[in-house]
């Protein structure tokens, strides 16, 4: 028997009576991208984060075109010359290199360290965590352990030890942060996938038949990526600063091309003469820090369908 | 007891235990049941009583380290207990659904109504979303739901408690399922909406002709849903019959004591009687009637061997040696 052609209250078959407008009406819901960014704009301070955000990538991305000058070659005549200098707005370093030019060209390496391993980490770690969350038992046991071991280093020590290892190089340094990165968001993961697999709708979905892929794909999977993607975001920010410091300890990149750690580090033989050449930089690497951080907490908030308003 | 040629479902000496570490929990205790086509099965007793592990056993999802240990489940004359896991998922939600007590819970946050009444659809009668879309309006509209079109783009915490339940139980019906299993659906309602979700369930019935089997500790629902009834305490059925029979006239001495225990209208003078003591442990049930310990008829030869369901006179059964008359 088919619902479809039961005999309702109001009598005949709801199709048939269902009009034309109430047809499109049907067909006409706003799309989750607009759902989400109806939410989402509605937090000013993000919006602004992301503009900042994008700004720089663009700056970034673009540095060939924008940068004002070779950000390797200096003009000795010039020296430490500060903020507002004619031709130079925020000034030159130590060698007389343009401090704009290689803030450009530096925020390509800094946002790359931070995003690429942040982006493979997570996927890397979302998959380790649904299995270990879902299966359980020994294959839980032997991921969640094998992590553990990594847990036990700090962060920072770990990042050093295999940046070290591997020798200095943008690539090397992304591996290490790639590594130190995993077993944190995979935890995270874990977390939810362990809630969300004792959730009653997941019951729910077996007592309709769903198959254990259909489970974990459709129900546990969505239901855990918004907590990785909110901390994946707040770890962009950290994970700037952690590249920055690998640079600015000789593990980064090697110079003469710049990344915001190195410029950092560059400045701090002037700090009294020429505070502007660790400062411009270091300003640099908090504002993109936060952004991410605000935007990660935007994000939290426009992901979770209860916390929408 | 015996099971009615063609009867939808039969259960019979279900054994479902749950073997922990250092004890054996007889959650499930040798219970028999029927349920016929288009007819309410009410399941009725205290927390504890092993009747929500009945239903899972009956869909084969009991959860670890629960097991089937004996018993014969048959579904319009197929043994389910021999069937294999993928035959049992395309049973599950199509041939026989449940809907859970809490629906607010038991609806995915992540997806729309639509999208969660479609799944099932998709899943079982491999529609398009376009049609699983169109099924789902038909399905809202079914189950009383206002402007089922709009409802479809909600979010479950968007509805109330009482759409909720509406929405579980369009996901129940969307494969016309032969057998509906309600575990406790109304408990988290109030009063007014509960009335309105087993009327619901009434005229649902007469309209698909299916069977449900009911679960519930409200003998109020009971009375005013189902056809029979099973009262079930300790893992064991103790009396059923039709629900007239059984709430007019309790065999059972516990029947009769849950009968005590509720308020009624209009004797407000009267006082409510509680059960004294609890229900055993199901890891230490004693030997003899499981209710004796509790129970104020009790004596010595209660206590000595299991009692037997015997057949009452109007078609019901009572698991004691000294019943009501």
């Amino acid at each position: 028997m088919s619902v479809v052609n039961l005999p309702l209250k109001d009598g005949g078959d709801v199709r048939a009576h269902a009009d034309a407008a109430a047809e499109q009406r049907m067909f006409r819901r706003p799309s989750e991208w607009r759902i989400f960014w109806e939410s989402f704009s509605r937090d000013r301070l993000a919006v602004g984060a992301v503009v900042l955000i994008a700004l720089v990538c663009a700056a970034s991305v673009l540095a060939p075109v924008v940068s004002p000058y070779d950000p390797t070659v200096g003009d000795n005549s010039l020296r430490l010359a500060p903020i507002g200098t004619p031709g130079h707005v925020l000034g030159l370093d130590g060698q007389g290199r343009d401090i704009l030019s290689r803030l450009v060209w530096g925020g390509r390496v800094s946002l790359a360290i931070a995003l690429l391993p942040v982006a493979v980490a997570s996927v890397i770690s979302v998959f380790l965590g649904l299995v270990a969350g879902f299966f359980g038992g020994k294959v839980d046991m032997l991921i969640m352990r094998i992590l553990d071991v990594f847990f036990a280093f700090p962060a920072v020590l770990l990042a050093v030890a295999i940046a070290g290892v591997l020798g200095p190089g943008m690539l090397n340094v992304m591996l290490s942060i790639t590594i130190v990165l995993i077993p944190y968001i995979s935890r995270v993961a874990y977390m939810a996938t362990v809630t969300v697999k004792n959730e009653l709708f997941v019951d729910q979905a077996r007592v309709s038949g769903a198959r254990p892929y259909q489970i974990l794909f459709h129900h546990i999977l969505p239901n855990t990526l918004s907590p990785v993607i909110v901390y994946g975001s707040t770890l962009v920010g950290i994970m700037i600063v952690l590249g920055a410091g690998l640079s600015f300890l000789g593990l980064g990149i090697t110079p003469p091309r710049p990344d915001w750690g190195i410029m950092c580090a560059d400045g701090r033989n002037f700090l009294s003469v020429a505070p502007h050449v660790s400062a411009v930089p270091g300003v640099m690497l908090i504002l993109v820090a936060m952004s991410f951080n605000i935007v990660g907490d935007g994000l939290r908030d426009a992901l979770d369908p209860k916390l929408r308003k | 007891m015996t099971a009615a040629a063609g009867a939808l479902l039969e259960v019979d000496d279900l054994h479902t235990h749950f073997q922990l570490k250092n004890k054996l929990v007889r959650a499930v205790n040798g219970v028999s049941f029927v349920v016929q086509r288009g007819e309410i099965l009410g399941i009725a007793g205290e927390s504890g009583a092993g009747k929500s592990v009945a239903c899972l056993s009956v869909l084969r999802l009991v959860p670890s380290p629960g097991r089937i240990v004996r018993g014969r489940i048959l579904l319009s004359g197929q043994d389910l207990l021999a069937k294999s896991e993928k035959q049992m998922r395309e049973l599950r939600g199509q041939t026989v659904s449940m809907v859970f007590e809490d629906p607010l819970n038991s609806l995915d946050p992540a997806f729309t109504v639509g999208d969660l009444i479609g799944e099932t659809l998709i899943l079982h009668k491999s529609l398009g979303k376009r049609e699983a879309r169109h099924k789902a309006a038909d399905l809202l509209r079914l189950v009383g739901i206002p402007d089922p079109a709009r409802r479809l783009d909600n979010y479950p915490h968007e509805l109330s408690g009482g759409m909720q339940q509406r929405v579980m139980i369009a996901i129940a019906l969307s494969c016309d399922p032969a057998l509906l299993i309600a575990d406790n659906p109304t408990t988290a309602l109030d009063v007014t909406i509960q009335i309105q979700i087993l009327a619901l369930v009434k005229q649902l019935r007469e309209q698909l002709g299916m069977g449900v089997l009911w679960v519930t500790h409200d003998l109020g629902v009971v009375a005013k849903l189902c056809d029979r009834v099973v009262i079930m305490y300790a893992g064991e059925v103790m009396e059923q019959g039709d629900v007239y029979g059984v709430l007019k006239r309790p065999r059972h001495p516990y029947t009769h004591r849950l009968i005590d225990a509720l308020p009624k209208l209009g004797r407000p003078e009267q006082r409510l009687v509680p059960i004294e003591g609890r229900p055993p442990d199901p890891a230490y049930l004693p030997t003899g009637c499981s209710f004796a310990p509790r129970c104020y008829k009790a004596k010595p030869e209660c206590r000595e061997r299991a009692v037997p369901l015997h057949a009452t006179a109007n078609g019901g059964a009572v698991r004691c040696l000294f019943p009501e008359d």
